[in-house]
């Protein structure tokens, strides 16, 4: 079953067309990562299959939900966790996390309950007690993902996660992320083409709002007749290949 | 419950910024002293009964509140300027939610701030009677012209702007305006035209009225605050909810 299915999805503004009739579909529980330059259209298909802006025409589908017609139901089964740190500073990470599951519905006995868990699952004990604008970079980032995934998403985006991060930190990120593999689905935004490529089981490539090329890395590689991902991102995104 | 929830998160917000208590609270006291200080040097004879504490509290107390607005614009605009707001957004809370979260909160806060102010004030000379409470019921209107204003700002302007409009201009135009640090008819001309028109000299002759027991006074002065109050209310709300499906 398709956990994400797009229908010719298009946004315009006003004379410039920033994503171009997009077909694209992400089986439930794949690790998806779109790929693409800056403005090459991968923030706004995010922002319009999480519901954040609506699309000149096409439509999708979040696990047979409507984003046009059904965006509350999307709503509840979604989260995202945005390119910039996006935490409550002055709350607790036990209390950002309450925060979100309570927003989500979760009564006051589950929030606290899921809290404890997602706590032991990301190795937060030592930090539960601390104020979120205390927390490192890396530390705060993985915050931002625990709270996305508190209130149990099918689908989760995962809009940068590792920007400006050092490479330790964005090694430890990348630990946490691949332990969710499989089991929900991940849509990851990325220009760490490595990140891509060690973390996603599909990538696709945007150009200019049109998904240019799909598959896997290795399935990419041999489209632009290349041994290295990033010759073959460039070779694609570059319009080098035909495709 | 999900409201609750939201409003919960804001004010652990406000009221953790160090700030919050310093220019909430601390700020209007140190006045406070400062002028009833002042009040004992000025000799009986001089006539002079502006600072006299029935009328200085009223005036402190209202100004006390302008900070809702700072505390507000910023707490609005951080978010706005953050990706936090995505993250709000993408969950389920309504339009609705968001403008309760974030404005009924920081009423009982505002009600906390104005008792605080009259307790206060009981140490420098201030009767009990009734009329206490009722002058703190009285700034209920100011304060929802405050958290409107704040929450107006904070939609439009980034949390350093909202700093200096809501942070300096507003407190400013709250304390000359109002005639608790001087007798509006001193002036007189436009500048006591402009301040007459302004909410904030009534929100304060409203306390004053309510302090005294002149009741029959209290709603006339009153009427101009809750008209400011509900069109700041009406447009904040408008502009609040235009933004945010702009800034998505």
């Amino acid at each position: 079953m398709f956990a994400i299915k797009t229908e010719k999805l298009t946004k315009r503004y006003k004379d410039k067309t920033v994503v171009k009739d997009l077909d694209l579909s992400v089986k439930e529980g794949e690790m998806y990562a779109l790929l693409g330059v800056n403005g090459a259209g991968k923030s706004t298909t995010i922002k319009m299959l999480s519901c954040l802006i609506r699309p000149t025409s096409g439509d999708a589908t979040i696990h047979s939900n409507s984003i046009l017609t059904d965006s509350t139901k999307v709503k509840q089964i979604i989260s995202v966790s945005p390119q910039e740190t996006s935490v409550a500073p002055n709350l607790t990470v036990r209390e950002n996390l309450e925060f979100i599951a309570g927003i989500f519905g979760f009564d006051k006995k589950s929030a606290k309950k899921k809290t404890q868990q997602i706590i032991a699952e990301f190795d937060m004990q030592e930090i539960e007690n601390s104020r979120a604008k205390t927390l490192s970079g890396g530390w705060q980032r993985r915050l931002s993902i625990a709270m996305a995934l508190i209130s149990e998403p099918k689908v989760l985006f995962l809009d940068e996660p590792t920007l400006g991060l050092d490479v330790l930190a964005r090694r430890e990120l990348w630990k946490t992320i691949a332990k969710l593999k499989g089991k929900i689905t991940i849509i990851l935004t990325t220009h760490y083409l490595e990140e891509a490529e060690a973390l996603s089981d599909r990538i696709g490539i945007m150009a200019k709002g049109v998904l240019k090329a799909q598959g896997t890395a290795d399935e990419l590689k041999e489209l632009a007749k290349t041994d290295n991902f990033e010759d073959a991102f460039v070779r694609i995104a570059g319009d080098e290949v035909s495709v | 419950m999900r409201t609750l929830v939201f409003a919960s998160r804001n004010v652990k917000e406000i009221v953790r910024d160090v700030f919050t208590l310093i220019f909430g609270i601390l700020f209007p006291l140190v006045l406070l002293v400062l002028l009833s200080a002042i009040n004992r040097s000025i000799p009986k004879e001089a006539g002079m009964a502006l600072f006299d504490i029935e009328n200085l509290i009223p005036g402190i107390s209202v100004f006390g509140l302008s900070f809702i607005s700072l505390f507000t614009a910023t707490l609005v605009s951080k978010d706005r300027c953050t990706s936090f707001i995505l993250r709000l957004f993408t969950s389920p809370l309504k339009s609705s939610q968001y403008i309760a979260g974030y404005t009924l909160p920081l009423i009982p806060m505002a009600i906390v701030q104005s008792v605080v102010c009259y307790i206060a004030a009981f140490l420098f000379g201030l009767e009990w009677s009734w009329n206490v409470l009722l002058a703190v019921v009285v700034n209920i209107p100011a304060a929802v012209f405050y958290i409107a204003t704040g929450l107006l700002f904070g939609s439009i302007l980034n949390d350093k702007a909202v700093g200096g409009v809501c942070g300096a201009l507003l407190t400013n135009l709250s304390a000359w305006l109002s005639g608790t640090w001087f007798d509006l008819k001193l002036v007189g001309g436009m500048f006591e035209k402009i301040a007459d028109i302004l909410p904030f000299v009534h929100a304060v002759d409203a306390g004053r009225f309510a302090l005294m027991g002149e009741y029959s006074k209290v709603l006339p002065e009153l009427l101009w605050v809750i008209g400011y109050a509900v069109v700041l209310t009406i447009v904040a709300i408008a502009v609040f909810s235009y933004k945010m499906k702009q800034d998505k």
